[in-house]
């Protein structure tokens, strides 16, 4: 029998390359503070964070907790970025009314699950829900689908975070981060 | 400990939160404060005057403690007190877990625990039937910790938040009656403007 592969397996047999130009992109626009709970799609950015001594890493117990980081690194000037996978997006709805209510500005970065190719059926739900909850909450979706619009999409979103003052979610498709085999 | 309907904690639940929390928190305009939704939110902006170090919840229950992380990370060299009730403490108890791993040195917590859901109309919270959130903010890791119920024990409590070395929980029970009467801005942006300019000096 063939050995399973973990997440982890999969993340790493995918190209890295745009995930390193994802963090330095982050990093050039001003961020200093990476909330996450562990994902394989963010793999890259996440442990990037952990080993640069100029930022605060902060894992998280629930994605929710990072919405709120980042309101209050606003408040003490500070950048905050929330990296996290598409389900988690759904532990973060109350909080989303804080951020388009306080007008904060805000940015996370979606790895999607249950999109283009899942096989996974518990992710469908929250994976095609996604899009539309944050639409719901008047977050502006900006979708990426290949490599080299990844660097483009964040200095975009960056502009309209923290110039404009608007709540962004980048949607890091399957199409760009592979589907998973199961 | 069965629940009843008696609007009653118990006996460790005696101090009155409108002299106990200005008591422990001594001068206000010593930190940034975040106060969670409800009773400590209005205890926080009465001692404040709503002021420009003050950001106060009036919803996104379960906030309180990781707002304060993010802005005490963001300005280290400013005390940060976040202070919230056992309800909007229980809604996201897992943030005493993060707090405790990066563990700011100018984080302060104060759950003001009344053992109630104020705001709702009184109703039991799990602290007056047995949940103990010290001994949670012990087992999270954090390492400076106090429960404070007696009132010779304020100074104790208000020694620990003002000089603890690391990020610190006081856990002040109270009897379960209104907080001061305040009416605080409800506006989440105009706060968010105004205590940006209050803490930086521009929007």
């Amino acid at each position: 029998m063939a050995e399973l592969k973990t997440e982890d397996d999969h993340a790493r047999e995918i190209s890295t390359g745009w995930q390193n130009q994802l963090y330095d992109a982050l990093r050039r626009n001003g961020v200093t503070q990476f909330s996450y709970v562990p994902d394989a799609g963010h793999r890259v950015c996440i442990d990037r964070s952990i080993e640069d001594k100029e930022v605060h890493s902060v894992a998280l117990t629930t994605e929710e907790e990072g919405v709120a980081l980042a309101c209050g690194a606003h408040l003490g000037g500070a950048k905050s970025v929330l990296l996290m996978q598409s389900s988690g997006l759904g532990n973060c709805v109350n909080f989303m009314s804080m951020v388009k209510n306080g007008r904060f500005p805000f940015l996370t970065v979606l790895s999607m699950r249950g999109d283009f190719g899942e096989g996974n059926p518990w992710q469908m739900g929250m994976g095609q829900a996604a899009r539309k909850v944050c639409e719901a909450l008047d977050f502006i979706v900006l979708e990426v689908t290949k490599p080299e619009e990844v660097v483009p999409t964040i200095d975009a979103a960056s502009n309209m975070v923290w110039k404009s003052g608007q709540a962004v979610a980048v949607l890091l498709s399957q199409r760009l981060i592979g589907a998973k085999s199961f | 400990m069965t629940a009843t309907l008696e609007r009653s904690a118990g006996p460790r639940y005696t101090l009155d939160r409108i002299t106990a929390v200005p008591a422990i928190v001594g001068n206000a305009s010593d930190f940034l404060v975040i106060a969670g939704l409800a009773g400590t939110a209005k205890d926080m902006a009465a001692m404040t005057r709503d002021g420009a170090n003050y950001y106060g919840l009036a919803g996104a229950m379960g906030a309180a403690v990781s707002m304060g992380l993010g802005l005490a990370l963001a300005q280290p060299d400013k005390k940060v007190l976040v202070a919230t009730g056992d309800g909007e403490l229980l809604m996201n108890i897992g943030a005493l877990a993060t707090a405790a791993v990066l563990n700011p040195p100018n984080l302060r917590i104060l759950c003001v625990d009344n053992g109630h859901y104020g705001e709702t109309g009184y109703q039991k919270s799990h602290t007056c039937l047995g949940v103990d959130l010290e001994q949670m903010a012990m087992g999270a890791g954090i390492k400076s910790t106090c429960s404070i119920e007696k009132e010779a024990d304020l100074a104790k409590g208000a020694k620990m938040l003002r000089e603890s070395n690391g990020t610190c929980f006081v856990l002040l029970r109270v009897k379960p009656t209104d907080g001061p009467k305040f009416k605080r801005a409800l506006d989440p942006a105009a706060k968010r403007v105004q205590f940006r300019l209050g803490t930086l000096g521009e929007v």
